[in-house]
């Protein structure tokens, strides 16, 4: 290679060498320095019109009075104008009358999916059929252990589950019988349990076990197993089960008992991020409609 | 005398080592004290054993390539190891089972992430870059190293806070700043290895036996220096005890997050950027043996590339705590720095005119263009995704991974693979590669692992974005996060393919490079020329 253009067309090098490694004399092309200018002088025009260059106290603010928080204000300031008078409506509405009124009970049930996907759905599951291994009620079901009318949602919503945060939390405490009872005897209360559920069960420690079940359980569950929706002890009888209704996890739960735990969602116990009454109607609206609702 | 300076000084840190290993608070602040103590204790019975032994004559005429060719070998190794674990988390997003019950606080997702990313950067990327530098700054200098043996402290200092921060990781400690994970001692360690990295730089570019600095060696420059004032900022934090791993940073709040994205932006901008378009300025025109396009090209986009890159990194804190001039800044100086960035595109590809009819030919040409290529887009999409309104639909979905991708795999793979193939030959005297159509097949399932990658990243990124922001017209949320995570399965497996062919074509060009020094015929030996350019 040499320094003198080997075609007339060809610019020359600078003539440094560097390990054989020659470099031509090009000028920098059109379109590339038009662009770069280009972006320059639109960063510069950009960086007047938008807050950018600090100062002192304070940064240039822009022409156009940018601001990102005020832009996402107005956004939700808009929403909120268009929809306040149903807000309005829903926060007071008398819940099991909801559905008479097809455009609040539209407005409740949207607005309480999107409640639902960002605040519930991490426990009971997008689809809200909950989680029965981790104790996360399935929703979808018609088994209620506080309740399934709208208000009986709308308060557990409210103040949840065995929580410090609500007084009015529902609150029950099923004892851990493997400090009160033999690992026998519990065994007997699991087949009276089988029993009771309708699954298959060894009969003469399920005669052994009801025994047991009317002396230390039937209090709180009922003498048929039916459970109390006053004090949240769930049904029995019905296949349907918060941890499950095998024998290991009858076991367990029985041995060690079960301490599952909402939040409370009102904004009353967790101010600035909590549902106002309108948005706790509307969840409990839209758990109702789910199918289970009673 | 100087054995015995160097018995005094191991014996003394393996001592220390073994006292800190004893008062250790946590386990990989003591795993990491044996280590050190182990390495010292080890090194002051091979001292030991050669004192008063011959000393070996080192020829000190010609370049020092014993140390590059060590960085050949650990650029190869990581990288594999960076791939591999790269892909094995990729099917872990796709296939969560993979976090596997018995490996759970090592092996799970959260401990084998920064891993990866370190291990591809910093452990490939950064030997990459050790080792380039060195071979780089020799040639164009016309001169051996500077400093002797601290080439190699260099080199062994680096390679070990490797291994001390992938430990780390697995083992839970983290300083929880995304690509400067490593805590206090770590850093520390760094800072010295990188220092004493500078001072051989430097020394060899001062000792010089050309006039001129090639611009491959500007950029080199650039990047030492950027990246030591970046990781001592970045990195300043107090110990909870000088005997734990533990410690407090610095900033907080608004002010630690915006050091964290200056430092993180700028990793990618002068390790991931400047010091690779050092080696493209080197190897490009090398393998092609054209002159480089624009000498004038290289001044104006070298000095804008690396006055505006530094500004950039607001724009990875858009519509956050950051206040809103700081976001207007990052963004403005990201998209004036799309031309300069591509400054360097232009002068990669230019200089093969003249030399296009060797892309037919020579498949290393190839990977180098198609690097460039990557190169170029990535360097736009990026300071298009800096801009407010498409951040607003990109960020933190998996478009950024797409992106950085794009990046890492297309343009500082490549051209890394290509500065492999050009340097194991030649430093291992041979006449030439094992294969080319090894190379061939690297190049292919390497480019077709890039598109897979970067495309299904597109789609699940814009996808999730849309779903993300998508509201009924009362304005409340369409779409819960679980719903968007399982609408990314069929492409998390595509992305995991895409792994899968990339990772293939490096253990290709293992077996290949392997094989060349093994198998292929030695070149007739040629004495190493050091002679100054005209």
């Amino acid at each position: 290679m040499s320094k003198t253009p080997e075609k007339k067309d060809e610019v020359e090098t600078t003539g440094h060498i560097w390990d054989g490694i020659e470099e031509y004399n090009n000028p920098l092309p059109r379109w590339w320095l038009w662009t770069f200018y280009a972006t320059c002088i639109w960063g510069l025009l950009y960086t007047i019109a938008y807050p950018a260059w600090p100062l002192i106290s304070q940064a240039t603010p822009g022409l156009l009075g940018f601001s990102t928080r005020a832009l996402v204000a107005e956004d939700i300031e808009e929403v909120n104008q268009a929809n306040a008078a149903l807000t309005e409506r829903l926060a007071t509405v008398e819940l099991a009358s909801i559905s008479d009124d097809p455009e609040l009970m539209n407005y409740a049930v949207n607005g309480g999916a999107a409640i639902f996907r960002a605040n519930c759905s991490q426990c009971h599951g997008s689809g809200a059929a909950g989680v029965q291994a981790s104790g996360y009620p399935n929703l979808l079901d018609d088994d209620w252990i506080w309740g399934g009318q709208i208000e009986d949602i709308a308060w557990t919503v409210a103040h949840g589950i065995r929580n410090e945060q609500s007084p009015d939390a529902h609150w029950s405490e099923m004892p851990a019988f493997g400090e009160i009872l033999e690992e026998g005897e519990i065994a007997s209360v699991v087949n009276y349990v089988l029993q009771l559920s309708g699954q298959e069960h060894d009969a003469a420690a399920a005669t052994a076990g009801a025994k047991i079940y009317l002396d230390q359980c039937s209090a709180c569950h009922g003498e048929q197993g039916m459970g109390d929706v006053g004090v949240g002890a769930p049904n029995l009888s019905d296949a349907i089960w918060l941890y499950g209704g095998d024998v290991e996890t009858l076991t367990e739960t029985i041995t060690y008992s079960r301490f599952g735990v909402m939040p409370a969602w009102s904004e009353e116990y967790r101010p600035g991020q909590g549902l106002t009454d309108a948005e706790i109607n509307a969840v409990a609206t839209y758990v109702h409609q789910l199918g289970g609702g009673e | 005398m100087w054995d015995y300076v160097k018995l005094v000084a191991l014996g003394l840190i393996a001592l220390l080592a073994a006292i800190a290993a004893n008062y250790a608070r946590d386990v990989p602040y003591m795993v990491h004290a044996i280590l050190i103590m182990l390495v010292a204790g080890g090194l002051f019975l091979w001292t030991i054993r050669g004192i008063g032994e011959p000393k070996p004559v080192v020829d000190t005429s010609g370049y020092m390539d014993d140390v590059v060719r060590a960085g050949v070998i650990a650029t190869a190794f990581w990288g594999v190891v960076g791939f591999l674990a790269g892909t094995f988390i990729a099917f872990q997003l796709a296939f969560p089972g993979l976090n596997f019950e018995w490996a759970q606080g090592y092996m799970n997702f959260g401990r084998l992430r920064p891993l990866h990313t370190s291990a591809v950067i910093f452990a490939f990327g950064g030997n990459a870059l050790l080792c380039t530098s060195f071979y780089i700054v020799q040639r164009t200098s016309a001169v051996r190293l500077w400093g002797g043996n601290l080439a190699w402290f260099v080199f062994w200092g680096y390679n070990l806070f490797i291994v001390l921060a992938a430990t780390a990781y697995l083992l839970g400690s983290t300083q929880g700043k995304e690509y400067a994970e490593p805590e206090w001692y770590i850093d520390l360690w760094l800072t010295v290895v990188w220092v004493a990295y500078l001072l051989v730089f430097l020394g060899t570019l001062m000792t010089r036996k050309v006039k001129h600095i090639y611009v491959a060696n500007w950029f080199l420059l650039s990047f030492i220096v950027t990246v030591a004032m970046l990781h001592i900022v970045n990195n300043l934090s107090l110990p909870v005890s000088i005997f734990g791993s533990r410690s407090v940073q610095l900033f907080a709040g608004v002010q630690d997050a915006m050091t964290q994205w200056w430092y993180g932006h700028n990793a990618v901008g002068f390790f991931l950027t400047a010091g690779f378009l050092g080696m493209m300025y080197y190897f490009v025109p090398k393998q092609a043996e054209r002159p480089v396009f624009s000498y004038k090209l290289s001044i104006i986009h070298f000095w804008a590339l690396i006055f505006l890159y530094i500004w950039a990194g607001p724009h990875h804190l858009h519509y956050t705590a950051l206040p809103d001039w700081a976001s207007t800044l990052g963004m403005v100086f990201s998209v004036v720095l799309w031309m300069p960035s591509w400054g360097g595109m232009i002068n990669g590809l230019m200089t093969l005119s003249g030399a296009w009819d060797k892309l037919r030919t020579d498949p290393i040409i190839r990977m180098m263009v198609v690097s460039i290529g990557f190169y170029g887009m990535s360097t736009f999409e990026g300071p298009m995704m800096s801009i407010r309104a498409v951040n607003s639909l990109s960020h933190y979905t998996d478009w950024t991974i797409g992106h950085v991708h794009s990046g890492a795999l297309g343009w500082n793979g490549m051209i890394t693979f290509g500065a492999l193939y050009f340097l194991v030959p030649r430093l291992w005297n041979r006449e030439r590669l094992y294969s080319l159509a090894l190379v061939n097949w690297h190049f292919w399932l390497a480019t077709i692992g890039i598109v897979l990658y970067a495309s299904s990243m597109w789609v699940t990124g814009i996808m999730e974005g849309l779903m993300w922001r998508e509201v009924d017209a009362q304005g409340f949320l369409v779409n819960s996060f679980a719903d968007t995570v399982a609408a990314k399965f069929p492409m998390y497996v595509v992305r995991a393919l895409g792994g899968v062919l990339f990772l293939a074509g490096s253990v290709i060009m293992c077996y290949n490079l392997w094989m060349t020094v093994r198998r292929s015929p030695a070149k007739e030996a040629e004495a190493p020329t050091m002679a100054p350019a005209e």
